[in-house]
């Protein structure tokens, strides 16, 4: 009772109200994209061009490059929209509405690309494009989650009950998170166990890790701007009645 | 924080947690629906079924590897360091087959307990490495510098 005076969720309100939000997202974007488009960049080609090949898969490993950094960000991103829901739902901020509703379309993407990176990374090494092990069967769960948030807050007219339809839905969807991350540890699957661990050894030489975790990095900044980037849109377009956003626009007084 | 917030934050705490921990108790206690594949010790133990085609899988046992020189058959021995089965094929086996590495075999168990394969998948392991790395350890192993385990545990991590 006490907290909502303090200081603190003073300052937090007037952060998070959305045309602050519009102003100080703008250099985070761009800052994150630089970084972030030229590191992939670097990562990229030291992947592809300079890292060794592997003594079994020669050089269709390298798929790693772009299979591990979009299916572990699609992860970080399911979480960020399960804390986001929780805010929504309990906090009502305007704000983590916004960035909820565009963290769909760039989630969605990832989970998509870390479904078609493995298939063609499954021909050669596995000789299937396509089995249902846990694992990819979790994945391909989680690109209908994606797709079905987007289908209900597409659907649904009104826009604060869309936003709840959707926090709920990814609240109930939460539970396929830790299905994805450990299910090649509690059922036997054809995807292997993963390779870089934050307890106990990661099992890749330092040559090919290095890059790898460059392009992790890397596509976490790139996702992040490309969130803020949406996130202002959806501030526009949602605050288009307001008095701000009709002076930042310059469309007031032309009428 | 005002008390209904509060309320609302662990009623929404709650239903998540109860939710997702009874979905995947619910998933880990139905394992052998959602394996997809048996172990040796599944077959040994007589869990995977007799009359009808599965998938089986472990690691290909160190000079199991037995070739016919006129046909395309094939046998050889998989593991899951427990018990091991025997398995035939006749076709080609994917690029990644070694010994050491594991497979995934679609058949069936014929009366001596043989597993007939209809189709072998290799099964990639977590561990990347160069070629040099990985000869410069077969070497050693050659050598008797490490024995079989040793590679393994080598390998492993």
């Amino acid at each position: 009772m006490a907290f909502s005076m303090t200081p603190v969720w003073r300052w937090f309100h007037r952060w998070t109200s959305p045309p602050n939000f519009y102003r100080i997202a703008r250099p985070w974007a761009l800052g994150l994209m630089l970084v972030g488009g030229v590191a992939l960049l670097v990562a990229w080609i030291w992947g592809l061009v300079f890292a060794p090949e592997d003594y079994l898969q020669g050089n269709s490993y390298r798929i790693i490059f772009v299979h591990v950094p979009s299916a572990s960000a699609s992860l970080a991103m399911y979480l960020s929209m399960a804390i986001l829901a929780v805010i929504s739902l309990v906090w009502k901020i305007k704000l983590a509405d916004m960035v909820l509703r565009q963290c769909i379309p760039v989630g969605l993407t990832l989970t998509a690309l870390a479904l078609i990176s493995g298939a063609i990374w499954g021909r050669p090494t596995w000789g299937v494009y396509w089995i249902w092990d846990a694992r990819l069967t979790s994945m391909l769960v989680q690109l209908f989650l994606f797709i079905g948030m987007w289908a209900i807050h597409t659907a649904i007219e009104q826009q604060k009950l869309a936003d709840k339809a959707t926090a709920i839905l990814v609240l109930v969807g939460f539970v396929n998170l830790p299905i994805i991350k450990w299910s090649v540890d509690w059922w036997n699957t054809m995807h292997q166990p993963a390779t870089i661990r934050i307890t106990g050894e990661t099992t890749m030489v330092w040559e090919m890790l290095a890059p790898l975790l460059l392009s992790m990095a890397a596509t976490y900044c790139v996702v992040a701007a490309l969130v803020l980037y949406r996130t202002r849109w959806e501030i526009l377009y949602r605050e288009r009645k307001t008095r701000w956003v009709q002076d930042e626009l310059g469309l007031r007084g032309q009428a | 924080m005002n008390p209904a917030r509060r309320q609302r934050l662990i009623l929404i705490l709650i239903a998540v947690t109860l939710f997702t921990v009874s979905v995947i108790l619910l998933l880990i206690a139905n394992r052998h629906q959602v394996n997809l594949f048996y172990s040796p010790t599944d077959i040994v133990e007589g869990e995977a079924p007799y009359d009808r085609s599965f998938r089986a899988g472990g690691v290909v046992v160190h000079d199991s590897v037995w070739r016919d020189h006129e046909t395309l058959a094939v046998t050889f021995t998989v593991s899951d360091t427990i018990n091991e089965v025997t398995m035939s094929y006749v076709g080609i086996l994917p690029d990644l087959f070694k010994e050491g590495q594991g497979v995934v075999a679609t058949g069936h168990l014929d009366d001596s307990g043989v597993f007939r394969a209809s189709e072998v998948l290799a099964r990639h392991d977590e561990n990347y490495m160069p070629p040099e790395v990985a000869r410069a350890l077969e070497e050693a192993h050659r050598r008797g510098r490490i024995t079989d385990s040793q590679l393994d545990t080598i390998r492993e991590n």
